[in-house]
């Protein structure tokens, strides 16, 4: 049995009265691609968020590579190797696309409380932020401003921002949302290539790219977990396909 | 791909004349002023610029604050306070050397700024502004009960400092250049530092908080080091402040000033750091200005402020481009 790089343990989270994390238990193995899907307010971004540190939760740990890092902080996480996209992208608008990514380099490697030297034009921050770039596919727009970059672009700029942070863990929240089918699919080939190389936990309602990249899929309805499984066990059980991919399938 | 190996700037190249030509030519005006001031025998002039390079090494400061990290300070009076008031208590204490007195100001403005600063900090936005004001205020009341050294009333300055024993500051002259230097370093270091590794954490974390800390940037550790920063360049001020007035009053601390600083800076066009220059000289002169034409100047100048800030967005120095877009929209309706 692989080892669980993140273990999620009787995980909750309530807003008011309103439920979204219930008593989530979770493994994800390291190397491995772990798909959550499930509906509209099922509560998935909300659970990204507790990995990630942006939310903390009510009860319950959070456990990376060994350690619990329920009570650090995002930047923290962030450094341990943990890097996420959002659903909205989160970018630097103002500003240039490579300078978004470097920042990230910069983060990575190094002292940040340097006050001389123009930080725009160091190589050694430049040089992976390129990489980067071209990695996400978008290295053509390096020197646009951020804010002026087409929705899809943004995604992938994000996408670029996480791989420089060269993390072990990618956390994605509808990388798919809102682009175009050229820019899905070419996504979807960016990740296959990933595949293997870390470990990612992706939510994503288009399910025909869930399904090809997926090794593994958790199924969060309503705040709980419903079923984790391979693709096929999951296509195949019926309480999934009642709750949500009868409604996506048809 | 060699090419890419140095990044351009994302701006597009008036900009970039802007950044060189418009500080040389603000630079160059004040260095040639004195001159000027001889030759048509006006020498308030100089009195005036002095004033305004003075305040403007405390608007440049605030500016690499509120402008590049997004942290609106309405405390920044008490720094400029610190410093001057550093000079005037030891020159009452007859210590009037420069190379204690000038030290001995940025210090305790930098050691003030990092201890409210750790506190500020804590809070965001429209709580920040308060609790800045809150410990301008107190200390505005500690200098005002400060009755050993003239409490309300201030506290005149026997002498210039001298620096190591050269009485350098005494001609006006000599002070303003001493000044000009001041102004210069203070604005070539925050250039420096906007452009750097540091500045460059700190201009996106006014951008995008949440992005910034999950790629890891602890963004609060980087606004207290810039908050010490401009704390020390304050306290720079103030002692500039204290030698050219040879006096020191609370007035100097005071919530209205730290105010006025503010105005100077969106005035000029905030993020700029040549805009506060800017914004810092059109302040004091039109403040110069209609005190002398009425007694109730205010009235006057609050207007001139209020249509400064509407129709100037990002400041006089955004003036021009505003009123570009003015005329190509108009042009094109109608």
């Amino acid at each position: 049995m692989a080892e669980a790089l993140l273990h999620l343990q009787g995980l909750c989270k309530n807003f008011g009265s309103l439920v979204v994390t219930d008593d989530v238990t979770l493994d994800v193995h390291a190397g491995e691609m772990h798909a959550l899907i499930g509906p509209n307010g099922a509560g998935k971004t909300t659970l990204i968020d507790q990995m990630s540190g942006l939310i903390a939760p009510d009860a319950g740990s959070v456990v990376f590579a060994g350690d619990d890092i329920t009570a650090l902080p995002p930047q923290t996480r962030a450094l341990l190797g943990m890097s996420r996209t959002f659903q909205i992208s989160s970018i630097l608008p103002g500003f240039a696309v490579v300078e978004n990514v470097a920042l990230a380099v910069q983060a990575r490697t190094g002292s940040s409380f340097r006050f001389f030297g123009d930080a725009a034009a160091e190589p050694a921050l430049n040089i992976p932020a390129m990489a980067a770039l071209e990695a996400a596919g978008i290295a053509d727009r390096a020197n646009a401003r951020a804010g002026e970059l087409s929705h899809g672009e943004k995604r992938a700029l994000e996408l670029a921002i996480a791989l420089a942070m060269q993390p072990r863990l990618l956390l994605l929240d509808e990388p798919m949302a809102g682009i175009g089918r050229d820019e899905s699919e070419r996504l979807v080939n960016l990740l296959l290539r990933l595949k293997g190389q870390l470990t990612m936990i992706l939510v994503e309602h288009d399910m025909a790219a869930v399904f090809a990249l997926a090794d593994r899929i958790s199924v969060l309805i309503r705040g709980r977990l419903l079923t984790t499984g391979s693709p096929a066990q999951v296509r195949a059980d019926p309480q999934v396909v009642a709750a949500y991919l009868g409604e996506q399938m048809e | 791909m060699a090419s890419t190996l140095a990044v351009e700037a994302a701006e597009p190249a008036p900009s970039w004349a802007r950044q060189i030509v418009l500080p040389a030519a603000i630079f160059l005006i004040l260095a040639l002023l004195p001159v000027i001031a001889a030759l048509t025998h006006q020498r308030y002039l100089i009195d005036l610029a002095t004033r305004v390079m003075v305040y403007a090494v405390a608007a440049v400061a605030l500016d690499l604050l509120v402008g590049y990290g997004g942290l609106i300070s309405f405390g920044h009076a008490a720094f400029i306070g610190l410093g001057a008031y550093a000079v005037g208590i030891l020159s009452a204490h007859g210590i009037g050397d420069a190379l204690v007195a000038l030290p001995t100001a940025i210090i305790a403005s930098m050691l003030f700024a990092w201890l409210t600063g750790i506190v500020c900090l804590r809070t965001k936005g429209v709580y920040f502004i308060m609790i800045t004001l809150a410990f301008g205020q107190m200390i505005f009341f500690v200098a005002t009960s400060l009755a050993p050294y003239g409490g309300d009333n201030g506290l005149t300055i026997a002498a210039r400092n001298t620096v190591a024993g050269v009485p350098l500051l005494k001609s006006d002259r000599a002070f303003y250049y001493v000044t000009l230097v001041c102004l210069l370093a203070t604005y070539l270091f925050c250039r420096a530092l906007v452009a750097s590794r540091f500045g460059r954490v700190l201009r996106g974390g006014k951008q995008n908080a949440t992005r910034m800390a999950t790629i890891g940037f602890t963004i609060r550790r980087f606004q207290l080091v810039a908050y010490i920063i401009t704390g020390g360049l304050g306290g720079l001020s103030g002692f500039l402040l204290a030698n050219s007035a040879e006096f020191v009053s609370p007035a100097y601390m005071s919530w209205q000033q730290s105010g006025e600083l503010i105005v100077m800076v969106i005035l000029g066009g905030l993020g700029t750091l040549h805009g506060a220059i800017i914004g810092t000289a059109v302040y004091l002169v039109v403040e110069e200005w209609l005190s002398g034409i009425t007694e109730n100047w205010q009235v006057i100048f609050g207007p001139l402020l209020v249509l400064a800030v509407l129709f100037a967005r990002g400041g006089l120095l955004g003036l021009g481009s505003t009123l570009r877009r003015h005329l190509t929209e108009g042009d094109s309706n109608g």
